[in-house]
């Protein structure tokens, strides 16, 4: 009896049979959830096709395959793509996977929004990507789009019209999270137990909201500047082109900030499993992203040290950075808290997790490096910086959503993912990603500005080392793409529902795979279950 | 960076813990270089350079030697067994506190450094820098408060390096070279020469997009951005010829828009700056009889 309820439960409230309907017209969370994981996949080997191109033009020494506009074109698209279709949309697909099962409900607050928010990416990449084979080329200028030189391209409407969707997107895609987190709670999971990630989150999707409508209102400016004859950013016709490099990283700063703070929730989940031990400091963790977050908004001109500040703003956004250093050392000795003490196993979410911890904090040695104005002006556009980035967006972004992916997968798929091939993946990408990136930093030092296609010999042996590294991450990726197509389709280990022996929260509550529907009736809240339900501090 | 004892005294201690990395002073890049030049100017970043480097390296050691510690104790294959804590309020007051310590100590250092960078007085002569698509510009404004008389000229990529570097010109840039130097691409036709022991203020504009003006052995980097006119200066000590580049993205020829300084002794920099002179003059005779054959000029008007 008590089977066939089940199976007639299911008839009613499983996924719909055809393609078009399940998928096309999904108001699910967890199969939007995975259209934006493939989605962000998707355009992760895209964006690395891309610095492959990048890559192998820097070989070596001269020009061998790509002429310096095409090469231009592919710095600037590696970025857009990396950034807002890579990085962001993943974060999203996680956000909508697990955050209604981390905090007991049955759905995100808007169903309907979250179809749309998912269904306009493909659209306004296929515009961004489409660029590239027109008449004139794609974007040249970077992704910052600095004017005048961005207004010299013939895609800005192209590009901007892409962007404005990208921002539509990552708005409609905060405010669901924000209305699900606020409203959908299971009763008894007050704000101050909900897990690490969710937190994280809540944080990210306040930034989202706060900051993309300035980055709407940047492109819009450009936009009228080159067809419309304004002159927002025109110094012959009184503008400032320096107006358009404040209001972008009044944009970009909370923003890289969006692509590290689902991080630090993730690494925050996955290294008190692994260590079999409560988080440190719980509420100082929470405290820390909402710290961070605060001062996003006050540090955007330490990207322009170099453009002429008067000097009391260069004081004010230098002190202003350095201040991040803070929060940023806190989550960093409470992770490393969190594993004294513990009881650890290091399965390949934990081995990404703690490669994230290290390289992360290389990333944040750089940045506060950086963060010297001073020093800053040398450091300032060379491969110094494109270092650091790296370090904080692919051993740090990136490598945080692998950790999750590997994290949850079981959960998703039912099965269990091949440890095996999981640590050669992870063994050949945290080796072949410092190849990769720490020669840069020397690059810099010595005097290798960014964005250049071709460099002085004296700048070779790193060069080639940096390619050879880079070749190598690239194929490693595959590595990756076959353990989860494997763990998806051909397993034959099937997972349990906690997966993970020191696993906690609501999430390993649910059956692996999580049927299409979970927690139609709210759960019964234990604080024991949760990971963070007994934390009083 | 001149900020007082504090700065001097702790570039010579920079300077003594830099024999790890094997430090010459590196007027232009070297192969295999691993850190940042000294610089042959009186304001250099190198010594902020190197106590953030070691601060950062000392941070470092503390915290990943922790994690390794825990690590290789806290594993459950060792028989180890999860301890209950999750908490101390006296270790995270700490942990908050002494960086904020570091802080303020970096934050001094680097006061001092923007104050005596931001300082353009007392300088004893002016040349403004122009980025264009892609070449600079250089006009000799004035020197030694006297206003110099129509010098200034182009300075671009010069000849072979611009041909090696077109697509699969099957040249070798390896073959560039001045006294053992690579000077691939960061070659020009003209360099800007400058005297030593000499306060020199750069007005820096942009002719049509942003460019960053970048020498690596002056230390800084100042964008040259259309319609506005910023300002750096600098003291060279050495004579010698210091390279850099553009260094912010300008369009497709980004990568080949070099900048070479060449610093002379005064008395050297004062004849050539006489000579210079002296061409412009002749020059300006011939155009001016030129333009008088081709079409007299129009009577003054007003």
């Amino acid at each position: 009896m008590a089977h066939a309820a089940t199976h007639d439960h299911h008839d009613h409230h499983g996924a719909p049979k055809g393609f078009f309907q399940r998928w096309v017209m999904s108001t699910n969370h967890k199969d939007i959830g995975t259209l934006y994981l493939i989605f962000s996949l998707t355009m992760f080997f895209i964006g690395g096709a891309f610095a492959m191109v990048i890559r192998a033009e820097l070989f070596k020494p001269g020009m061998q395959l790509v002429q310096p506009y095409f090469f231009n074109e592919m710095t600037t698209m590696h970025a857009l793509v990396m950034i807002f279709g890579a990085i962001m949309p993943s974060f999203v697909g996680l956000a909508n996977w697990m955050i209604p099962l981390m905090v007991g409900a049955p759905d995100m607050a808007l169903p309907r929004m979250n179809n749309l928010s998912f269904w306009i990416m493909p659209f306004a990449f296929l515009l961004l990507l489409s660029t590239l084979f027109m008449p004139g080329g794609g974007p040249a200028g970077g992704w910052t789009m600095y004017p005048p030189l961005s207004l010299q391209g013939e895609s800005v409407a192209y590009v901007i019209f892409a962007v404005h969707l990208m921002g539509i997107s990552s708005i409609m895609g905060a405010i669901n999270i924000i209305a699900t987190i606020l409203n959908m709670r299971a009763p008894g999971m007050d704000l101050l137990k909900m897990p690490v990630f969710v937190w994280s989150w809540l944080i990210t999707a306040f930034l989202l909201i706060a900051v993309m409508p300035v980055l709407a209102g940047a492109v819009t400016m450009l936009l009228t500047d080159k067809y419309f004859g304004t002159n927002f950013f025109n110094a012959a016709g009184g503008g400032d082109p320096v107006l358009f490099q404040h209001i972008f990283w009044f944009f970009g700063h909370p923003e890289v900030y969006i692509m590290i703070l689902p991080a630090f929730g993730i690494i925050s989940e996955i290294i008190p499993t692994f260590a079999r031990k409560p988080i440190f400091g719980y509420r100082a963790m929470v405290f820390a992203i909402a710290s961070i977050a605060f001062l996003s908004f006050i540090v955007w001109a330490h990207h322009m040290f170099a453009v002429g500040l008067p000097m009391g703003a260069e004081i004010f956004f230098m002190y202003a950075t350095m201040l991040i250093a803070v929060p940023t050392g806190v989550k960093v000795f409470n992770w490393v808290s969190t594993m004294w003490g513990g009881s650890m196993t290091f399965e390949t979410p934990m081995l990404f997790s703690i490669a994230f911890v290290i390289l992360f904090t290389i990333g944040g040695f750089s940045g506060l490096m950086l963060a010297l104005a001073p020093a800053d002006f040398q450091y300032h556009d060379t491969y110094f910086v494109v270092a650091h980035f790296h370090y904080v967006l692919v051993t740090g972004a990136a490598f945080s959503i692998m950790a999750a992916a590997y994290y949850w997968l079981p959960k998703w798929s039912g099965n269990m993912y091949s440890e095996t091939w999981g640590k050669i993946h992870f063994w050949s990408s945290v080796i072949s990603v410092n190849v990769l990136f720490f020669p840069q930093h020397f690059l810099g030092l010595a005097g290798m500005p960014r964005r250049i296609p071709d460099y002085n010999v004296a700048f070779a042996n790193f060069n080639m080392i940096s390619s050879i590294g880079g070749f190598w991450f690239g194929a490693s990726q595959l590595i990756f793409l076959g353990v989860v197509i494997h763990c998806v389709f051909f397993s034959k280990k099937k997972a349990a529902d906690r997966s993970w022996e020191g696993a906690k929260g609501l999430e390993w509550t649910v059956p692996s795979p999580a049927p299409f529907h979970t927690f139609d009736v709210p759960p019964v809240i234990h604080d024991d279950e949760l990971a963070h339900g007994n934390t009083e501090h | 960076m001149t900020s007082g004892g504090i700065g001097r005294s702790v570039s010579a201690w920079a300077a003594g813990a830099f024999a790890l990395f094997g430090g010459a002073a590196w007027a232009n890049p070297e192969p295999n270089q691993l850190n940042m030049t000294k610089g042959v100017a009186e304001w250099s970043p190198y010594a902020m350079h190197m106590v953030a480097l070691w601060v950062c390296v000392v941070i470092g050691i503390v915290v990943f030697g922790a994690m390794f510690i825990a690590m290789f104790r806290f594993r459950k294959s060792r028989g180890a067994v999860a301890e209950k804590w999750s908490h101390s309020t006296k270790l995270e007051v700490v942990w908050t506190v002494i960086p904020v310590i570091i802080l303020i100590f970096l934050a001094h250092l680097a006061t001092g450094g923007l104050t005596s960078f931001a300082d353009t007085t007392n300088s004893e002569m002016t040349i403004k820098v122009t980025g264009y698509q892609w070449k600079w510009r250089y006009d000799y404004v004035d020197y030694k408060g006297k206003g110099v008389d129509k010098v200034g000229f182009m300075s671009k990529l010069e000849e072979t390096s611009n041909r090696t570097r077109q697509l699969k010109s099957n040249l070798d840039p390896a073959k560039i070279q001045v006294d053992g130097y690579s000077t691939y691409l960061l070659d020009v036709d003209k360099p800007l020469v400058v005297p030593t022991d000499t306060k020199i203020r750069f007005v820096i504009v942009g002719g049509d997009v942003i460019h960053s003006w970048w020498v690596p052995a002056l230390g800084w980097k100042m964008d040259a951005i259309p319609g506005i006119a910023n300002a750096a200066w600098t003291k060279i000590k050495e004579p010698g010829v210091y390279r850099g580049q553009c260094a912010e993205l300008c369009g497709q020829d980004h990568g080949f828009m070099p900048i070479v300084v060449k610093a002379v002794p005064k008395a050297e920099f004062e004849q050539w700056l006489a000579a210079q002179e002296d061409e412009a003059k002749v020059q300006k005779a011939a155009q001016t009889a030129q333009t008088v054959q081709a079409a007299p000029a129009p009577a003054p008007q007003g």
